[in-house]
């Protein structure tokens, strides 16, 4: 399946490259990067690029190009998947995934590549096991390791990826026996010029982080289960038990994961926690235009929104831009025209709002479109769904731990057109 | 240490300069960068000194840099000696890296990675399963064409290892044998088939994967297997299930009939979708002709739950299946999940709207509730707008076009002109496709003449040409605008399409056409190609059709045309020429020159550039790159008619075999029927064979029984559930039975079934318990496999049935009678009758055994004998503890070079026996022995069996020992009889006589019988054999010859029996083995036994 992968950062360079079969000349990456040279932009290189006998998968992450060379037919999605794994195991080992950290750890980073794949096909990709197999760095770690001389390989074989669970490792011990989960919901909207909404969806999802002795068996209960349209789970979770009783019955993995992703059916109105005024205005004749927007809070129940931020991508025809916030700090990038605003906390007493002018390439024609609004904000304490979670209980073990649930609501990928 | 540091940092900047030099080196005159090149060799030997090192830190710092380079790309082959020494370190991240080196290098270095080698052999006999799999796995990859038979060897052996972990690295290691030596094919397949038959869900997805790689068309492999493969589905890896899935949709299209009425497809293009969605209801209520196979139903039902996974390329294979194999009714929960997909990655997102795109194309309504999920967003990266843009045209139909028009309005405004342009053409397939909307769409695309973009102008020009090519007749005036824009627009090919559009309408505009020749005239020179080809076309159709006007100026055109530098246009030049402008040269073809340049052109079809993909199997490469990617399998039609249903029931029907209690069984079983018995047992070699007494490996299968029951359609759920959950507790799960407990209201007598069942295993069991824990682990997840909960009212009732039946004859519960309820009619309700061994069948598995042979030694399963007690310790001697021993002739659990004894311990006191345990051991030189886990203490007059392993070095030394309980220790001896010291082998007569071959002179011993005829028949010859020896019978092609295979446990060596029936009732009987000792031992044990009337 997989032959080799090679990272390739935003300058062009192969830092790292690993091969699973027989080993592929780099040189076949320059097909890689005739395609990225055409592509402008590297959001817009293909992730899939046919050459005469290769064929190269590619995701781009944390502005690193991650390349796999395969050579026969293979589902690219498995391929692509692959990949987003490994970078979140880069990133769950290192905390970030960049250049030059992967560069300082090169040598566990082809540890735990060596232990993903066997021959091109996926062995262990649960981050679990990996642990268990490769320790991940930690400062006190290297500083031991540096003094005696042992290593971040795991002596302990690793028996997780023979047991009936293996996502969860064995022999957790604990202290402080605690389990937090947190419901993050996101709104994924397009709101048209006049303001009505074009189209809004609410994602959500459930992280976890449970850190509970021995081998607990949990169930998760929700008050109004209907409401989630559409699930994805953790492999822990018994499908079965969610399918008859709507109830989420699991033994946990140790630490960090993802419980569950959903959508809330699109049947239900969302409600959009903002609003955005704005009025922009190019005149044909001046190079000055007017630029006027501001923000307030609609349908929060009663929540402060906090975390406002906009961003706009101006239109090329626009020099520079003069601008006062009432609240918050605002930048203006001539090279990228990217407008970013960040506003803070919304006082629905003040409304937060950006005014100024903008000055426009002399002779240029008005841009035929208006910039759109990207906007970010954070709800504490609230999921905009309604969901709420009704009772977390534990099985399988006798101690008490400590439990605690979170809510929050997010903009996701949310579009004001002005 | 420090310094040593500083001064590589100092080398290692030196050697990124060395680098450079390198690459010169190789090509150019070494003499330049010979001062760098010499600095290089020094920084490697500092790095050989270190490995030679005896440290092991200053080893693992020299192998972390040498790591780093070769993640670098840089060049360490010439470390290869120094780094091979270390293979054997202790430390395990040494070995680890060592291994990493080993593998990159190892095909360059030949000759010194055989250095290795042994290192792996050793380490594959390892105790630790762990570590039998990582030596398979490194020994596997490295590519040397030389060990290809220590690793087919290794492979063959690994894929009969007890652990599943190991046979899962046997599967990965068949494709790296595969790809090295393509002519081990045969030999692979063979393991293969042995490894489809693995229960173990940790295996599933890599054979098949192996499969896959190495035989994708010997579909035959899968009947068997399939209905297991579809249950172990969900508790396969999530890699795994990718590709199970799409090897089952292959094999769905060739196994099952089309589940698609006929019209179908069309009736789905059509626009009235909803209707047709419950005419088509309709329709199938009333042609009851069609009915699904239910391992078709299994297959699409199995895979259900799995929409739901976290990995895309799970949901991704799901979604082709059901969009591949299910009924197009049912097609429709996929959606859903694709749509969900499009919150992720920019890569899946990219795929994912690919594969709906060409869905989209033929079922609208699929995604027709989805369409605001497809609305673009201005950060969206351009590939997935225009894929959306795509979705959004294949979903536009009357009733959504006015909101869709609105939402393009605002794309074209967009700064992303590609994009800009894209929609456009989206606007032109719009406006053909829906004819409501043309006028519409045109008048909007006239608006965007005026755009200020160029790029926006000319595709609107292009767009507009082809639409006003399907109705020319009353846009004069949209015309005269396009040819007043000619003065602007500078894109090559809309000026080229306004030519053309002036040139065909040019008898509507007869004053402006003129105009525009004499303008383009002037401006031929500076045109574009593409431009200048259109204005000679304009030219020839104005010639014709306004000659009085136009002559000179056609023919000013021709001739610049005459001496164009592109030969296509001086081509296109003299073909008009000759054409139009009569003289006495021109042929008959001038007087249709009109017809020819003014004929009716058919309008472009305005298509989908997905249209044409639907013949590749969605979610693949080939789909998504639009040609045919290397290694990409074809995707069958639906047979007319369906092939044999009943090749998949076989593991019905052995496993219904292997649920009689096993004593009973074995009883009933003659020595006829020997193949079919050893050919079942193979299959279920690795639950069953480890565990010795019957009880003990039923408890192993009850799970399996479990999971079997979920494959019969409409077998009680609840009650495997139940059974499982019993299981589990068994296997230390206590957490599990308390969560299960609320979920098994119905199932109580199955439950108690199956408590009852493993109380009666557990008395047996308790050695035993590590080895089925895995084995009821794996089962227990089975259970939760089985995530369906459509409540089919005939299944209710039909679990009602049975649990009053079971009510009715609580007291004759039994194995057996339970089993027999579960596999009846239920799984094949119509196509199968109740299982019974067909002899049609038998011959297939017959033939099956036949054909597994190969010169490899792989054990078989034993011929059944009855059991001889030897007397351990009497109860005389033992104070009333009697102990009495057998060879179960089973390959031991404990090491693979050791044989399995069975000690059984009777107390005949009326008191309690505490303790009983094994004392000290006096064996001689090389031997070894598993002793059996100490039992606490023996009930008057119970009884119970243990066992334990010993190795006997091939030899028929005694192993003594003491047996003690609390209060006392008895001197006892094992002396096992010459026969029990092998393990039968399987092979063909072929392999039988290649290795007799090599087997004479001192390795051959022989002597003649002499008995009655009677004696002489091929199945008292058999059955004598056995009961001395445990060999393996070698189907024999002669009457007259009977031949048996063999192998020592502890050395391996093969031991070959011959008996050939001479005349005048006297035999000769010859053995063959490099163990000449034991050999003539045997041969002696032998002659009596045959001889005897």
């Amino acid at each position: 399946m997989i032959h080799s992968l090679f990272l390739i950062n935003s300058s062009g360079d192969i830092f790292l490259e690993k091969h699973w079969k027989s080993v592929v000349s780099r040189s076949v990456c320059d097909y890689f990067f005739e395609a990225q040279e055409r592509a402008t932009e590297a959001e817009n290189v293909p992730p899939v690029i046919p050459t005469p006998h290769h064929y190269l998968l590619s995701v781009y992450r944390h502005k690193i190009f991650f390349v796999a060379v395969i050579q026969t037919e293979v589902p690219p999605l498995f391929v692509i998947e692959f990949l987003h794994r490994v970078v979140d195991t880069f990133q769950d080992y290192f905390g970030v995934c960049s250049e030059p950290v992967i560069k300082d750890n090169v040598v566990v980073v082809y540890e735990v590549l060596e232990e993903m794949l066997d021959n091109g096909f996926p062995l262990a990709t649960e981050s679990n096991i990996l642990k268990e197999l490769i320790k991940p760095p930690t400062i006190l770690r290297t500083v031991v390791n540096t003094i005696t001389g042992s290593t971040n390989v795991g002596d302990q074989l690793p028996t997780g990826q023979l047991s009936v669970v293996p996502w969860r490792r064995t022999g957790v011990k604990y202290t402080n026996n605690e389990a937090y989960f947190d419901v993050i919901e996101e709104i994924d909207a397009i709101i048209d010029k006049s303001g009505s909404t074009v189209t809004a969806e609410i994602q959500g999802v459930i992280d976890a982080c449970v850190k509970l002795t021995g081998m607990p068996d949990l169930t998760l209960s929700f008050m109004n289960p209907r409401l989630l349209d559409d699930v994805s789970f953790h492999p822990c979770v018994r499908f079965k038990r969610w399918e008859s009783e709507r109830i989420l019955s699991f033994i946990p993995p140790d630490g960090n994961f993802r419980l569950l992703s959903y959508h809330v059916s699109a049947q239900n109105l969302v409600a959009i926690p903002v609003y955005v005024k704005h009025s922009i205005s190019f005149r044909d004749s001046s190079s000055l235009g007017r630029f006027e927007i501001t923000v307030g809070p609609k349908q929060t129940m009663g929540k402060a929104i906090e975390g406002v931020t906009v961003a706009s991508q101006m239109p090329r025809g626009v020099l520079n831009m003069s601008l006062t916030p009432s609240q918050g700090t605002h930048t203006f990038d001539p090279v990228t025209k990217m407008l970013s605003w960040d506003v803070g906390k919304i006082n629905p007493q003040k409304l937060p709002s950006l005014k100024g002018t903008m000055s426009l390439q002399a002779g240029a024609s008005k841009p035929d479109e208006n910039p759109t609004i990207n906007l970010q904000f954070k709800i504490q304490q609230l999921a905009i769904s309604g969901l709420k979670v009704n009772r977390l209980d534990m099985y399988g073990e006798k101690y008490k731990p400590f439990k605690g649930i979170k809510y929050m609501t997010k903009a996701g990928r949310f579009q004001v057109r002005t | 240490m420090s310094s040593n540091s500083f001064a590589y940092n100092e080398q290692s900047a030196g050697g990124e300069a060395t680098e450079l030099g390198q690459e010169a080196t190789s090509t150019i005159s070494p003499s330049g960068a010979f001062g760098l090149f010499s600095s290089d060799l020094k920084k490697n030997e500092d790095l050989k000194q270190m490995l030679e090192s005896n440290k092991d830190s200053a080893k693992l710092d020299a192998m972390k840099r040498i790591v780093g380079m070769i993640a670098k790309g840089k060049n360490a082959s010439e470390l290869f000696p120094a780094v091979v020494k270390n293979v054997a370190s202790k430390n395990i991240e040494i070995k680890k890296l060592v291994y990493v080196y080993l593998v990159r290098y190892a095909e360059e270095q030949q000759d010194l990675a055989l250095l290795s080698i042994s290192t792996f052999q050793r380490a594959l006999k390892d105790p630790n399963q762990l570590i039998r799999a990582s030596a398979l796995r490194v020994l596997s990859s490295i590519r040397v064409p030389i060990i290809v038979p220590i690793m087919m060897l290794a492979i063959k052996e690994a894929s009969a290892d007890l652990s599943p972990y190991v046979r899962k690295n046997a599967a990965h290691a068949i494709q790296k044998l595969y790809s090295l030596d393509p002519d081990q094919k045969e030999m692979l397949i063979e393991v293969i088939e042995k490894l489809l038959k693995d229960k173990s869900t940790l295996v599933a997805g890599s054979v098949v994967m192996a499969f896959e790689e190495v035989c994708p068309d010997r579909i035959d492999l899968i009947h068997k297997n399939y209905r297991k493969l579809c249950n172990l589905l969900v508790d396969v890896e999530e890699w795994g299930q990718v590709v199970i899935i799409h090897m089952l949709t292959r094999y769905a299209r060739t196994q099952f009939v089309s589940p698609w009425k006929e019209g179908d497809g069309l009736e789905d293009n059509e626009k009235n979708f909803y209707e047709s969605d419950d005419e088509q209801k309709e329709k199938a209520d009333k042609r009851k002709a069609y009915a699904m196979d239910p391992d078709h139903r299994l297959l699409i039902r199995n895979t259900k739950p799995l929409l739901q996974s976290r990995n895309a390329a799970v949901v991704m294979a799901v979604a082709q299946l059901y969009w591949h194999i299910a009924p197009k009714s049912e097609t429709g929960v996929i959606s859903k999940s694709l749509v969900r997909l499009l919150r992720s990655n920019r890569e899946v997102q990219y795929i994912v709207l690919q594969n709906i795109a060409t869905m989209s194309i033929q079922r609208k309504g699929m995604f027709e509730p989805y369409l605001k999920s497809f609305y673009v967003r201005s950060t969206d990266p351009t590939m997935i707008k225009t894929l959306k843009l795509e979705i959004l045209t294949n979903l536009a139909n009357e009733a959504n076009i006015s909101t869709l028009l609105r939402e393009f309005q605002t794309y074209v405004k967009s700064q992303d002109k590609q994009f800009a342009a894209a929609t456009i053409q989206t606007i032109g397939r719009c406006a053909t496709n829906i004819s409501e909307v043309t006028d519409t769409c045109l008048n909007g695309l006239v608006c965007l003449l005026s755009n200020r973009d160029e790029i926006v102008v000319a595709e609107s020009v292009v767009v507009i040409k082809k639409l006003l090519q399907m109705q020319p007749a009353q846009h004069g005036e949209i015309i005269k605008h396009m040819a007043k824009l000619l003065d602007s627009i500078t894109v090559p090919v809309a000026r080229a399409s306004i030519l053309w559009l002036i040139g065909e309408n040019c008898e509507r505009v007869p004053k402006i056409a003129p105009d525009v020749l004499r303008k383009t005239a002037k401006s031929f020179t500076s045109e574009d190609d593409l431009v200048k080809l259109q204005i000679l076309n304009l030219g020839a159709k104005l010639y014709l059709t306004n000659s009085k006007q136009t002559k000179l100026l056609t023919q000013y055109i021709l001739n610049l045309g005459k001496y164009d530098q592109n030969y296509d246009i001086r081509d296109r030049t003299r073909f008009i020429r000759q054409l139009i402008v009569p003289n006495e040269k021109s042929g008959a073809l001038s007087k249709y020159a009109k017809k020819i340049f003014l004929a009716q052109k058919p309008a472009p079809l305005l298509e989908s550039p997905f249209k044409d993909r639907d013949h590749f199997q969605l979610g693949t490469l080939s789909h998504t790159l639009n040609t045919k990617a290397t290694g990409y399998l074809e995707l069958s039609n639906w047979p007319e008619v369906a092939p044999d249903p009943s090749v998949r029931n076989v593991e019905v029907i052995e496993l219904a075999k292997e649920w009689t209690p096993a004593g009973k069984a074995k009883k009933e079983n003659s020595v006829k029927k020997f193949y079919s018995e050893s050919e079942e047992e193979e299959d279920s070699s690795d639950s069953s064979s480890d565990s010795e007494s019957g009880s003990g490996s039923e408890s192993g299968e009850l799970g399996e029984s479990g999971e079997e029951r979920d494959s019969s359609e409409d077998s009680s759920e609840d009650s495997s559930s139940g059974q499982d959950s019993e299981s589990e507790s068994e296997s230390g799960v206590q957490s599990k039975r308390a969560a299960k407990k609320n979920s098994k209201p119905k199932g109580k007598s199955g439950c108690e079934d199956g408590e009852k069942e493993n109380e009666k295993s557990k008395t047996s069991e308790s050695s035993n318990a590590e080895s089925s824990s895995i084995e009821e682990s794996s089962s227990d997840s089975e259970s939760e496999s089985d995530s369906e909960s459509e409540a089919e009212s005939r299944r209710v009732a039909k679990e009602k049935e049975k649990k009053t039946k079971q009510d009715r004859n609580p007291l004759t519960k039994d194995v057996s009678l339970l089993d027999l309820d579960d596999f009846n009619p239920v799984s094949t309700p119509v196509a199968l009758p109740t299982p019974v061994l067909s002899p049609s069948l038998t011959a297939d598995l017959e033939g099956l055994n036949l054909s597994t042979s190969s010169s490899v030694i792989s054990v078989s399963t034993p011929v059944f004998v009855p059991m001889k007690s030897h007397v351990l310790l009497h109860r005389m001697s033992g104070k009333g503890l009697a102990a009495s021993y057998y060879f179960p002739r089973q390959p031991c659990i404990f090491g693979d070079k050791m044989v399995s004894v069975q000690i059984t311990l009777n107390n005949t006191t009326d008191q309690k026996i505490e303790n009983i345990h094994i004392g000290e051991k006096k064996l001689p030189m090389g031997m070894q022995m598993h002793v059996f886990n100490p039992v606490d203490s023996l009930e008057p007059e119970g009884s119970i069996t243990v066992s334990m392993g010993i190795d006997f070095c091939d030899s028929t030394q005694t192993a003594s020992f003491q047996l003690c309980t609390k209060d006392d220790c008895f001197s006892v001896s094992i002396q096992p009889p010459v026969g029990e010291l092998l393990l039968p082998v399987a092979m063909s007569e072929k392999d039988f006589k290649k290795e007799q071959g090599m087997l004479t002179g001192m390795n051959e011993t022989s002597a003649i019988i002499v008995a009655a005829p009677q004696n002489f028949t091929p199945s008292v010859i058999l059955q004598k054999v056995v009961n001395v020896a445990n060999v393996g019978a070698v189907p024999s092609g002669q009457d007259n010859i009977q031949r048996f295979a063999a192998k020592t446990v502890h050395s391996g060596s093969l031991m070959l029996v011959t008996v050939e029936l001479k005349e005048g009732s006297t035999a000769q009987l010859i053995i063959n083995t490099e163990k000449t000792v034991i050999g003539s031992v045997l041969l002696r044990e032998l002659k009596p036994v045959l001889s005897q009337g």
